[in-house]
């Protein structure tokens, strides 16, 4: 390995509730949703009505702008309500679950065989198409272009994340076939990232027909953005595709079996989950379905996806398109007295030394969502770039994004990054900043004058 | 701890907005907020956060002075005593110099906290931190004789000027605490300078022949000079101890490079403050120092300038402030290299100002983000070109 890339910088955050390599519970769905609000930017265009019926691989969304661009329906049942928020935008649409899945059939189809455009077709049809996301801005990979190059991390480093190998090492075969087709579909071929720490613990590092990078590091070396950072930069002008290798496995069985087959392992993870363990299930679950990991869903937060850059989506949410974990913590609503004054807070984790956290480097943490302070202008310059294994200034972009001003939002790299990748930044931040909205924000922007 | 709680949820309403006392409201908060972490949970982004806040960040650096502080009252008392041939006990040190130096942490909090409170309801914000760190300093870079109303302007001037009319803390281009000083040294010199402000008491001695306890007056040879009036090595050779223990006269809290060093011990520790402003301030420092040596400017050995007067003082405390140093890595050495060198530059080479340390990082402060807008271009330049080559 000897390009493995070292990343010095980073964080593993010490929270507790780490989902054991079990799994509890096979959930039978009795209401799931599709959320446009999983992509972003995406103006959707409703293919259902409330009553229809529908099977897995049902399109019930569409992409107003390219409608060729599927959404799919993860189950077989009927459509029971659209939900829809302010100025009718739409937020969910919830189908009840029939008892017995029934797939929509796509044909098993021998990925060899297939040209670029046959690959293409068959995602867009099916309704996986959406598992490509497209660098810069992270939205849904347009069809019509051709990426530089695709992008696959094969290990996390996320906050309590689903153990890859437990969650996906049966789907071995899958993933492998996904990476035969997708290759298909760019001349920079499928970049494969894993941990050089885990390298021949992991299954993946089998994958063929890919070109491999090692990394070693703390959070977020596990993150593509900060990987395509290290093997090939993103220029403007240039696209790439990212895709998970959880997609993936649903892309192979798509080719493998000719089912839209989203099933997954869920991590159900976090300080306030009673043992946690992997349930199965599919995208859109509501999270009424994991009572069995808490007693009370009063003051708790259920966040689709990591405690970093997940989604709060309340007790009665639903679990997002490419997630498969859910975090279940306690909301820190509460007073503490003189907390920043006392000379020890055992009881809480700071990455800074200004505490003493550096005393007990394996000690994990019940971590609730109180801010810990109050929001203040940036002052302390250096605490981002210690927890950012990226060669950028993130004071100058955040301030770019803030200002609207692109020229400067380009120089700095608006391109290479995303919420996910700047996440421990606003975790890290002594002035309580919002740094994920700030960049949402200045990917809006991009979006609506670039486009 | 529930009882007092309840006290504060029980007033709370009469300081919100349209309550009685309404106009108090982010003076409430701040003293709210000062004794209690607020309830607020985190809105989007990232669900859980690190547990270190401004006002952590800011009680280290105000920890870090501590040392500087309690030194300068002991030394105040003990310059008084030394002047004047009293030949008081510590205690008795140490009460004067609590009586010189309290009135003007009075002051200086006094009136910079009440115009933040203010600028902080007119703003509608909560009231920051920042100017915690300002008024521990600023007692600590003034002669101790200085006349308490002066003060009050300079802190006043500094306070609004400096910093509100730019945003507030983490807007501000110079250093608050310097800025008050470098007010007070071109509005009122003759306070501010010569060899009669250093020594408490010694100013109104002069002026009306008596002074708290002046005993039989003046020691003959006390001059009340500070080692920078007369910077050679005759002169200096004997004191270097004294420099070092910080036993001579100068500004409140910049003589003892002993106490320094350990506030500066825990700056870095904690990693609040930046080693490389600190390090390359002094190299850049000894480079000058030597280079006046070699060149006859002085014949001190370089060493020397890093104890005398503010030099140490400013490099631990005052050219790393976060806001107004430089903001990146590489711009960091060049700007901490550039106040040494500046500083001491000043100090050598220009008659008008035995102390060059205000200057320089004001100066530097103006130009940090010039430092850092080369340092971006070029890195971004850099990166340019390695993805052509690739």
């Amino acid at each position: 390995m000897s390009n493995n890339i070292y990343l010095k910088k980073g964080l593993d955050l010490p929270i507790s509730g780490v989902a054991a390599q079990t799994t509890k519970k096979v959930i039978v769905p009795d209401v799931v949703a599709v959320k446009p609000t999983d992509f972003r930017g995406l103006v959707p265009k409703l293919l259902v009505r409330e009553g229809d019926k529908v099977l897995a691989g049902t399109p019930v969304l569409a992409d107003k702008m390219s409608q060729n661009i599927l959404f799919a329906s993860p189950v077989s049942g009927t459509v029971a309500e659209v939900v829809r928020g302010e100025k009718r935008k739409l937020l969910e649409v919830r189908i009840k679950a029939d008892e017995t899945q029934e797939y929509v059939d796509f044909g098993v189809k021998k990925v060899a065989d297939m040209s670029a455009e046959q690959i293409k077709t068959a995602l867009l049809e099916s309704g996986l198409w959406p598992a490509l996301t497209q660098r810069p801005y992270g939205i849904v990979a347009n069809p019509e272009s051709k990426p530089k190059a695709i992008f696959v991390s094969a290990f996390t480093t996320a906050p309590l994340a689903a153990n890859l190998e437990y969650a996906l090492g049966a789907d071995f075969e899958h993933i492998q076939t996904a990476i035969n087709a997708l290759g298909k579909l760019t001349d920079g071929g499928v970049h494969l990232s894993l941990n050089s720490e885990n390298y021949s613990g992991t299954p993946f590092h089998k994958l063929e027909n890919v070109i491999q990078h090692t990394f070693t590091g703390k959070h977020p070396a596990g993150n593509v953005g900060v990987q395509i950072h290290h093997i090939s930069p993103i220029r403007k002008g240039e696209t790439v595709w990212t895709v998970s290798l959880l997609m993936l496995a649903a892309i192979g069985k798509l080719f493998n079996t000719g089912k839209y087959d989203v099933r997954r392992k869920i991590a159900v993870t976090g300080p306030k989950a009673e043992n946690p363990a992997y349930v199965e299930g599919y995208p859109g679950i509501s999270m009424k379905e994991l009572k069995d990991f808490y007693a009370s869903a009063e003051n708790l937060r259920f966040v689709s996806g990591d405690v970093l850059t997940g989604t709060n989506v309340g007790a009665e949410g639903y679990l997002g398109f490419a997630d498969n974990q859910v975090t279940i913590l306690e909301e820190g609503n509460k007073y503490e007295l003189f907390g920043w004054a006392k000379p020890f807070r055992t009881s809480q984790f700071s990455a800074s030394r200004t505490y003493f956290s550096w005393l007990t480097p394996n000690k994990k943490y019940d971590m609730d969502t109180n801010l810990h302070g109050g929001p203040r202008a940036f002052v302390v310059n250096d605490t981002y770039g210690k927890v950012l294994p990226m060669d950028l200034y993130p004071v100058y972009l955040l301030k770019a994004c803030l200002a609207n001003d692109i020229d400067k939002m380009e120089k700095f790299g608006i391109y290479e990054v995303l919420e996910e990748d700047l996440a421990l930044c606003e975790y890290v931040c002594p002035s309580k900043i919002y740094i994920q909205q700030i960049i949402t924000d200045g990917i809006a922007l991009m979006l609506k004058e670039m486009c | 701890m529930n009882g007092l709680r309840n006290l504060v949820d029980k007033i709370k309403p009469t300081f919100e907005k349209g309550g009685k006392l309404g106009f108090l409201h982010s003076t409430f908060d701040a003293f709210e907020t000062f004794l209690f972490v607020p309830n607020t949970v985190t809105k989007k982004g990232a669900h859980v956060r690190d547990c270190v806040d401004l006002k952590r960040v800011m009680i280290m650096v105000v920890l870090a002075l501590v040392p500087a502080m309690l030194f300068g009252i002991w030394n105040t008392g003990y310059q008084h005593s030394l002047a004047f041939g009293l030949d008081w006990g510590f205690w008795n040190i140490v009460l004067y110099g609590l009586v010189k130096v309290l009135p003007l942490y009075i002051v200086a909090y006094l009136v910079g906290l009440g115009i933040e409170f203010v600028s902080a309801q007119l703003q509608g914000h909560e009231v920051n931190e920042g100017y915690l760190v300002s008024g521990m300093l600023i007692p600590l870079i003034v002669p101790v004789d200085v006349p308490l109303w002066m003060l009050a302007i300079a802190v006043a001037f500094a306070v609004i000027i400096g910093k509100e009319i730019f945003g507030g803390t983490g807007m501000n281009i110079w250093n608050p605490a310097l800025l008050t000083r470098a007010f007070l040294f071109f509005s009122y010199p003759s306070k501010m300078s010569g060899d009669t402000v250093w020594t408490g008491g010694m100013t109104r001695y002069m002026a009306e022949g008596t002074a708290f306890q002046c005993g039989n007056g003046l020691v003959d040879g006390v001059s009340g000079a500070t080692p920078l009036a007369n910077p050679t090595l005759a002169n200096l050779e004997p004191q270097f101890m004294d420099m070092v223990l910080g036993t001579v006269p100068g500004s409140v809290g910049e003589t003892s490079v002993i106490a320094i060093l350990l506030g500066a011990a825990l700056l870095i520790w904690t990693g609040v403050a930046s080693w490389k402003i600190m390090a390359s301030s002094v190299v850049g420092g000894l480079v000058i120092g030597y280079l006046g040596y070699a060149v006859g400017a002085t014949d001190l050995p370089g060493y020397y300038q890093l104890v005398m007067g503010g030099f140490l003082f400013g490099t631990v405390f005052m050219a790393t402030d976060p806001v107004t140093s430089a903001q990146t890595e590489c711009g960091k050495w060049i700007y901490g290299f550039l106040v040494g060198a500046l500083a001491v530059t000043v100090r050598l080479w220009n008659p008008g100002y035995p102390e060059g340390m205000m200057l320089a990082i004001l100066l530097m402060n103006t130009f940090a983000p010039l430092i850092d807008h080369y340092v971006i271009e070029g890195s971004i330049k850099r990166k340019a070109k390695k993805v052509k080559i690739a």
